[in-house]
């Protein structure tokens, strides 16, 4: 049981780090709360379930395209919004309202369009990815199904959606810390100021952070109908105050604390599942609350507490 | 005369007056019990983040925890509805004052904890298994002391009370105090402002207003689910209620309400859908094109507002 729930916890802390790394990278950069962070998971989990049920396209190489559409979705966004928002008086607060103004758009127009019934992705979908992944490696074929891990066995839904979680926070990673256009981001992220008078193109470096930010909630929602249950257009919000608690753990404007919030949110909402489930929907709320209290800079941050 | 006499005469006492008025020439009295709901967190919402720029975005905690301390002392306790609602007020300024060490985070971070805690507080009462006691998921049911216009009127007077607060805000040292913080807590604190304390009575009377109009607002439609009294609904009003008329002033919110709200129900869309794009869309054109609300239209022409 306990080894069950950590490693299980671990699986669903690696998708939560993904979860909640847009939300970070764009709170990171521009210092603004996207408040419709969720609702851009559920826009990408809803491409990803028209992709399949259309053209019968596996959700794990639709990846790519569901990254590169929300990419090209993003950057306008970031033009028309953000640098006017950033000229007003106190942008972090107004941040808050202004992209719930934007989340219930998007909520309100998903509903019209797709109406209040619950989809799904079969599960089976995933594991014979996996098992093509894996065959291509091992070069003999592998037979789909759960997998057994230390002597316990998972959905291979959550292996698959774990395992490509961790990759696309290991490729965030390299971005910010192996490239030209990463080592500017972190720039603006530390000073944007400074960043703006050492001759950073602030807005172009904003735009794609932005724009990325957005790619990643989309590629999270790719497997949230594996992870998170089944998409509705009303699932954004539980989305987002989940990303918060997340990126919170971590530590605000930190990308790579999301990955450790994440793990930790990971293994307390499994063992809150195996132990109290009555009061598992608690955990996110409690937990965030504590952390803000007692180190409101996370797990890994620097000081933000004031007077 | 002095300025805080001349607000109430010009303000608070016509807009008492008018919604005392109205139930009698005006057939819908729930949307005029909505207008005096709103008015009262519009102004409550002002008090903490107009005056002291601390963006409450769990506000609908306080209405909710009103509501239910005022339903469960009746339900329980079998109290009658004026002393319960003493029972609402504290059991908002209860959450208060546990949620008061929030106050030292800022910015965004405060935000966060406190739509965190709000949701907490949803979670807690709305469990299956405290039935017994909140009755869960399933709501309240209030018949015993289903009274609407005396509901009304304790509304009223509720509105009344908070738009007193808020001129004596406006034109007190007290409020500048509070306003000195939000500019800028640390030369505040140099001037011999004592910022904790000041911070935290604007939060305990914000936490009361929303209160207190949680328990009528539970008196007065008297079924309701943790769901409706806790929703987001109400912060977000509030505060976009509050933004478009103009912080920090005691007009402000009012405008906000009488234009936005009044706006709503003309409109009067049928599909709920509809209604959140059109909303959605006015949230996101407010505050790119009018980030400070209508009295920043006024003052430009060179007018004091209120």
């Amino acid at each position: 049981m306990l080894l069950y729930t950590l490693l299980a916890g671990l699986l669903f802390g690696l998708y939560f780090s993904l979860v909640g790394m847009g939300l970070n990278l764009v709170f990171g950069v521009m210092r603004i709360v996207n408040l419709a962070h969720g609702d851009f998971l559920m826009l990408g989990a809803f491409l990803a379930f028209w992709l399949f049920t259309l053209w019968n396209l596996n959700p794990v190489p639709m990846v790519p395209v569901v990254f590169g559409v929300f990419l090209a979705l993003g950057l306008p966004l970031y033009y028309l919004l953000v640098p006017r928002l950033l000229s007003a008086k106190d942008p972090e607060m107004l941040s808050f309202i202004l992209f719930f103004g934007l989340s219930q758009v998007i909520e309100a127009v998903t509903t019209i369009a797709f109406g209040t019934s619950e989809r799904s992705i079969p599960g089976g979908q995933l594991g014979q990815a996996l098992a093509t992944v894996a065959g291509w490696m091992l070069r003999r074929p592998v037979a789909g199904g759960p997998v057994e891990l230390l002597g316990q066995n998972f959905p291979a839904a959550w292996v698959a959606s774990g395992i490509a979680s961790g990759l696309a926070v290991l490729l965030v990673y390299l971005y910010l810390y192996r490239t030209k256009l990463g080592y500017l981001t972190r720039a603006v992220m530390i000073h944007r100021e400074e960043a703006l008078a050492a001759g950073i193109d602030v807005h172009r470096v904003s735009a794609i952070s932005f724009g990325a930010g957005l790619a990643l909630a989309a590629v999270a929602g790719v497997f949230a109908p594996f992870m998170l249950g089944s998409i509705t257009p009303a699932m954004g919000v539980d989305v987002t105050v989940t990303s918060f608690a997340v990126i919170v753990i971590g530590s605000l404007g930190n990308p790579l604390g999301t990955a450790l919030g994440g793990v930790v949110y990971g293994i307390s909402y499994m063992a809150m599942q195996s132990y109290y489930s009555s009061w598992a929907n608690l955990l996110p709320y409690l937990l965030l609350i504590a952390i803000l209290l007692v180190r409101p800079s996370g797990l890994l941050g620097r000081q933000v507490r004031r007077a | 005369m002095p300025r805080l006499w001349r607000h109430v005469l010009s303000i608070l006492m016509p807009v008492v007056a008018l919604c005392a008025v109205a139930p009698f020439v005006y057939g819908n009295h729930l949307l005029l019990f909505n207008f005096i709901v709103f008015m009262t967190l519009a102004q409550g919402v002002n008090v903490i983040y107009g005056f002291t720029g601390y963006l409450p975005f769990g506000y609908a905690g306080f209405f909710g925890a009103g509501a239910y301390g005022f339903s469960l002392t009746v339900l329980h306790l079998h109290w009658p509805a004026l002393p319960a609602l003493g029972a609402a007020a504290c059991a908002a300024l209860a959450l208060a004052v546990v949620l008061t060490p929030l106050l030292r985070l800022s910015g965004a971070y405060f935000s966060i904890a406190n739509l965190a805690a709000a949701l907490a507080v949803l979670q807690v009462v709305s469990n299956p298994s405290l039935e017994a006691v909140t009755n869960g998921p399933y709501g309240i049911s209030l018949s015993g002391v289903f009274n609407p216009p005396l509901a009304y009127a304790a509304a009223l007077a509720v509105l009344a009370g908070t738009l007193l607060l808020v001129i004596y805000l406006r034109n007190s040292r007290f409020g500048m105090a509070l306003q000195a913080i939000r500019e800028d807590a640390i030369s505040a604190g140099m001037a011999g402002i004592n910022v904790v304390r000041a911070r935290a009575i604007a939060w305990l009377l914000s936490a009361l207003v929303a209160g207190l109009t949680g328990g009528v607002f539970a008196w007065y439609v008297s079924v309701f689910y943790a769901e409706t009294v806790f929703s987001a609904e109400f912060t977000v009003f509030a505060i976009v209620f509050a933004l478009l008329g103009g912080t920090a002033t005691v007009l402000g919110p009012l405008l906000g309400v009488v234009i936005l709200y009044g706006i709503y129900n003309l409109v009067g869309i049928e599909t709920p859908q509809y209604f959140q794009l059109i909303y959605g869309l006015l949230i996101v054109g407010l505050v790119l094109f009018l980030p400070n609300g209508v009295a920043s239209l006024i003052r430009r022409r060179g007018f004091d507002v209120p």
